[in-house]
């Protein structure tokens, strides 16, 4: 116990903060784990295996790789992270970590990093079993899938500090996760694709930063560029939601 | 030598004066008591010498730093256990000390801190799962993890059951032992009685009464009470007439009277003038709630 070299404030912070996000069953499985059971699902219906002349000469199964992606960072983002930061801050964790040297911000840090660490894995897992179990082609375009896949992580987390910073308690940070949640899923095209949706809809789905980001992941796993109007509005809004998080976030 | 000064401490809240012209000085090595019923402004007043809030006026310092502007020098010299704050549910004693200890330069040593505290047999047990008194023993063991020369503890034993209580206040006068300055919040008179050297009584936002607890009791008007059953009834009009008595109370055959060791002199030979013999006769000290009740004219519960 007494060692002599201790870690540094932030990496101790981390390390404790990784630690206790393998102790939530829950969360592991609807980050890491449901949203590959999605695909798997989904890719388990044979008609979806199928190229269809409607989609551009591509199977259902392809486009659901990106949202399946999508439904990651939502749930890493949106339902896990908000109700731990306001259960931290109504608890008095943030308040007792103010009494010491380090800053109550680290621990926000931590759980920003830990909550994108997880949602970058379960995007591997992803495309890893849409790959392996689907022949859904890896992403044409790498460098500009990983691009929108960043921005995307920010946008999901900036959306996900947002509920918290309005959300007084955790009771009410679940809530207002909830309520995000549906419209997220949807412009992320979790039910419809947004390729699949009328142009109109498709139009103003792009808006929002999950159906910018599955136009660029879109794009770019067709081997495109991710475009950069679709960039450019998730950039927007997670540029937006934080300065909001940050003006009305709350420290207790 | 001054660990803590707190000179014409002010706060508003919503318009709601919480602190209103609060002074003090803690000196090195004392366990100092600030007494006062729920909405005194207690904890408002040592959130503003924590650094948790900003005085509206006043000036405050902590081994000579002001905790509003000099956090870093703040947070070496003071150790805090906060009301009402928890850690995360799933982490284990041995997490939060390990985790807490790498926030200092020279941490304490945990091992040792956990042997002293009576935390070794719990290091694998999630703080979730700790009863009330194991808590408030791994945040007597937080706070003193950085190796501080003061420490706060704001309400430290509410809730906790009689003998979890007692234990933690052996721990928090082994604190002082150890030449570290203790600034106790608490509603509990004999909390405030058996640990505290000296004390200040606030209400609404003021202190009304700064004292040791002896001092304090004897300040009250009403220093001893005799309590006891007649054969034949007193005359309470005569019992009123001793001197220095303060109040006369008959209740189910039994008298009490409230007064001073001259009221008590005055009775027994009140007793022996008219021949009366006074069954199950007690003279007792009043407490500290009987003083903080006559100082206050408030009750505390």
């Amino acid at each position: 116990m007494s060692t002599p070299n201790t870690p540094s404030p932030a990496t101790a912070i981390l390390r404790t903060e990784l630690r206790l996000f393998g102790r939530e069953p829950g969360t592991l499985f609807w980050v890491m784990v449901s949203p590959t059971v999605l695909l798997v699902i989904l890719g388990l219906i044979p008609s979806f295996r199928e190229v269809s002349e409607d989609l551009g000469g591509r199977r259902v199964i392809d486009l659901y790789v990106p949202v399946s992606v999508l439904f990651a960072l939502i749930m890493a983002g949106l339902q896990a992270m908000p109700p731990v930061l306001a259960g931290y801050r109504e608890r008095g964790i943030l308040r007792r970590l103010s009494t010491t040297p380090v800053r109550p911000m680290a621990l926000l840090n931590a759980q920003i990093a830990l909550h994108a660490c997880a949602a970058l894995v379960s995007s591997v897992l992803v495309i890893a079993v849409g790959r392996l179990a689907f022949g859904v082609a890896l992403p044409g375009n790498p460098a500009g899938y990983v691009l929108a896949l960043l921005l995307a992580v920010s946008g999901s987390l900036a959306v996900g500090a947002a509920v918290c910073a309005v959300s007084r308690t955790q009771k009410i940070a679940t809530a207002v996760g909830s309520v995000v949640f549906f419209p997220t899923m949807f412009t992320a095209g979790v039910w419809v694709p947004v390729q699949a949706m009328p142009d109109t809809l498709q139009r103003i789905v792009g808006l929002t930063p999950f159906g910018a980001a599955s136009e660029a992941l879109d794009a770019a796993a067709s081997g495109g560029g991710p475009g950069w109007a679709a960039l450019g509005v998730m950039a927007l809004w997670t540029a937006a939601l934080t300065g909001a998080s940050v003006r009305w976030f709350r420290w207790e | 030598m001054t660990a803590i000064e707190v000179r014409g401490l002010h706060k508003t809240y919503a318009g709601r004066k919480v602190v209103d012209g609060v002074s003090f000085e803690v000196g090195e090595g004392e366990i100092f008591g600030i007494l006062g019923p729920n909405g005194a402004g207690k904890t408002t007043t040592v959130e503003c010498v924590e650094g948790l809030r900003t005085p509206d006026e006043g000036r405050v310092r902590v081994c000579g730093h002001d905790p509003a502007t000099e956090r870093a020098a703040l947070t070496r010299v003071l150790g805090v256990q906060l009301q009402e704050s928890e850690l995360q549910a799933k982490l284990t004693v041995r997490e939060a000390l390990d985790l807490y200890a790498s926030f200092y330069e020279r941490p304490a040593d945990r091992h040792a801190l956990a042997e002293r505290l009576g935390l070794l047999p719990h290091l694998r047990t999630r703080f979730g799962k700790l009863s009330g008194g194991q808590k408030q023993r791994l945040f007597i063991a937080l706070a003193l993890l950085g190796d501080p020369r003061v420490v706060v503890l704001d309400e430290l034993t509410t809730g906790l059951d009689p003998r979890a209580r007692r234990e933690v206040w052996s721990l928090v006068e082994s604190i002082r032992d150890d030449g570290v300055t203790v600034l106790l919040v608490t509603h509990f008179m004999e909390e405030a009685q058996r640990l505290c050297d000296r004390i200040a009584l606030l209400d609404q936002g003021r202190i009304t009464a700064l004292d040791t607890p002896e001092g304090l009791i004897g300040r009250a008007a009403a220093a001893k009470v005799i309590s006891f059953a007649a054969d034949t009834p007193l005359d309470p009009e005569a019992l009123r007439a001793l001197p220095e008595a303060v109040s006369v109370t008959v209740a189910d055959g039994r008298t009490v009277v409230a007064g001073t060791d001259e009221t008590v002199a005055a009775f027994v030979s009140l007793l022996a003038r008219r021949g009366v013999t006074a069954r199950q006769l007690r003279v007792t000290d009043a407490t500290l709630d009987d003083a903080y009740l006559d100082l206050t004219g408030a009750d505390l519960r």
